[in-house]
């Protein structure tokens, strides 16, 4: 008798376990809509007390005197990563067709795992490599060095790993029929590369840059770094801005009161940015599966 | 004789995007090296037994990483401790125990993509507002832990998804044709087979919260004394890293050094990660 209280039966345990694991399951998906509640409430703060409006067209970003223009920011933000984008998807784009066709099959193995191993390095190593390294160089050519060109810079090199990981993938899952039909008619390997794998692999390529823009826009540490974090709208590539991103890092640690709560909506901001990028993301690789 | 013509001018062409593709390759790899060049042949003087065993004096320009160490050691501990359950766990109910086109394990799985796709520093105002201040954790080893947790979750979940996938499910035919209940199947032939899987979740998650710093900027703190419990502030390795190079005037020596020792951890988590999964791949095969 006693024995039939103390253990359960098998379909008892199996029970206990189903249940157990749907709430591990919900306690994983909780956390996002915990995030995004503590953004939004935490943003919200604010509405009663000054127009959403002001964060486009107040006079600057003062906020000790209570102004807060987030523009600027947001513009820095976008510039560095557009010119990021430009000067890393080329190259990681090249670099997977590289792999593909061009490398001796070893090197490729290599360059594969080199990337791999540069998706791992921290920020902060790449930031202090441009501090100490890019800044001074660039302040040579221009003062003050640390600049939205030094930003685009480190970011490009950051994102460059991510952009050809997805290209090479993509440019692998090219059907080999395709390449094949194009060497059979006597293309060259150039132009089968340029007039058949590359726009057969678009949406995909496509998808991968979208996907690194998202991890530029998102990067804090190095952008903090070297761009030299002054609040202005760039005129220049060699023009110090501050990036959304920086701006929560700089001044987070003494915000206080309505100051904070224009750091967590402009936290808020980034996190719907970053969204839209992903959402298209999702879109061009359901599209390249499709094609 | 056309013929012959553009022959020749594809030739001519092949080996320009030849020479480009060289030219675009040597780039990268130089830019690369270049910036590995740098911190090892400024950091690895750095390093010596003392570094690593003595605590950071005058802001980090002298004495070691010790407290360092021990603090970044705590919140990967507590971050991966408290990830691994909920992330294998998470990941054993998406696989075995729901179907994968129901409506609940879609939004456990859409949820879990929003997540990989945060900015770090929007975890560090999550953990900042919730951890720090809602729970009353404040800027302690504890909250930057748990920050990090929601942050390598997803991540985690992914790979160990992949791993119980990939297991045949002729195993779990078998084992229900002897009658084995779910939980014996599970512990005694579904995770030691998925094994390897997760042991590389749990690694990348591991590299993953090492290499993080503007989450934990304002949940763990930037105290680089010795920590003396998980409700004290303490500094990881990336924080005192971004510390000495932007806000200690000739505190650069000392980041480079820091610098080594981040990127060599990481680099040993990098290759067991590969060590495993080859060391699986020969003895499947096998």
């Amino acid at each position: 008798m006693l024995s039939k209280h103390i253990t359960l039966s098998h379909s008892q345990i199996d029970t206990l376990l189903r249940h157990g694991l749907r709430v591990l399951a919900l306690t994983s998906s909780f956390i996002v809509i915990l995030i995004i509640l503590f953004l939004f409430s935490e943003s919200f703060g604010i509405v009663g007390e000054i127009s959403p409006l002001r964060f486009f067209t107040d006079p600057g970003w003062y906020p000790t005197s209570e102004q807060f223009n987030l523009l600027p920011m947001i513009v820095g933000s976008l510039c560095l990563m557009m010119s990021a984008l430009l000067l890393a998807a080329p190259l990681a784009i090249l670099t997977a067709v590289f792999c593909n066709f061009y490398a001796p099959p070893a090197l490729a193995v290599i360059v594969r795992r080199l990337i791999e191993i540069f998706t791992a390095i921290p920020s902060v190593i790449y930031g202090l490599w441009g501090l100490v390294v890019l800044v001074p160089i660039i302040a040579s050519i221009q003062a003050p060095g640390a600049s939205l060109l030094a930003g685009s810079i480190v970011l490009a090199i950051m994102i460059f790993p991510t952009i050809a990981m997805v290209s090479d993938s993509v440019i692998v899952a090219v059907p080999k029929k395709y390449i094949k039909g194009a060497v059979a008619l006597g293309l060259e390997r150039y132009s089968v590369i340029f007039s058949v794998v590359l726009p057969t692999a678009k949406s995909g390529l496509f998808a991968g840059m979208l996907l690194g823009a998202a991890r530029a826009v998102g990067e804090t540490m190095a952008v903090l770094m070297v761009c030299g974090n002054i609040v202005q709208m760039p005129s220049s590539l060699f023009d110090p801005i501050r990036a959304l991103t920086s701006n929560i890092a700089l001044e987070m640690a003494y915000a206080m009161d309505i100051h904070r709560t224009a750091l967590f909506v402009s936290g808020t901001l980034l996190l719907m940015l970053v969204l839209i990028l992903i959402i298209l993301n999702e879109i061009y690789q359901s599209k390249h599966h499709h094609a | 004789m056309p013929k012959f013509g553009q022959r020749l001018s594809g030739i001519s062409i092949e080996h320009m995007v030849i020479l480009l593709m060289w030219c675009v390759f040597s780039l990268v790899a130089g830019l690369f090296f270049w910036i590995l060049w740098e911190i090892f042949s400024n950091g690895l003087s750095q390093v010596s037994w003392t570094f690593l065993t003595e605590s950071p004096r005058s802001g980090g320009r002298e004495g070691g990483i010790a407290s360092v160490l021990v603090a970044t050691a705590m919140i990967v501990g507590i971050c991966m401790l408290v990830a691994l359950p909920i992330g294998v766990g998470t990941a054993v109910w998406l696989v075995e125990f729901t179907p994968a086109n129901s409506s609940f394990s879609r939004i456990v799985r859409m949820s879990l993509d929003v997540l990989a796709a945060m900015p770090s520093i929007v975890f560090g105002l999550f953990g900042n507002a919730f951890f720090s201040i809602t729970l009353g954790l404040g800027f302690s080893i504890l909250s930057g832990g748990l920050t990090l947790t929601c942050m390598v979750l997803p991540f985690l979940i992914r790979t160990c998804v992949e791993a119980l996938y990939a297991v045949p499910s002729s195993y779990r035919l078998g084992a229900a044709a002897l009658g084995l209940s779910r939980t014996s199947t599970l512990w005694n032939l579904l995770l030691p087979t998925a094994m390897s899987g997760i042991v590389t979740g749990f690694l990348l998650g591991m590299g993953r919260a090492l290499a993080e710093t503007a989450a934990l900027l304002f949940t763990s703190g930037y105290v680089d004394r010795m920590p003396e419990s998980i409700f004290d502030s303490g500094r990881t390795i990336s924080i005192h890293i971004y510390d000495l190079s932007m806000n200690v005037p000739g505190g650069e020596p000392p980041a480079y050094g820091s610098a080594v020792v981040l990127i060599i951890l990481l680099l040993v988590i990098n290759f067991t990660i590969l060590g495993i999964t080859r060391y699986w791949q020969h003895r499947r095969l096998t």
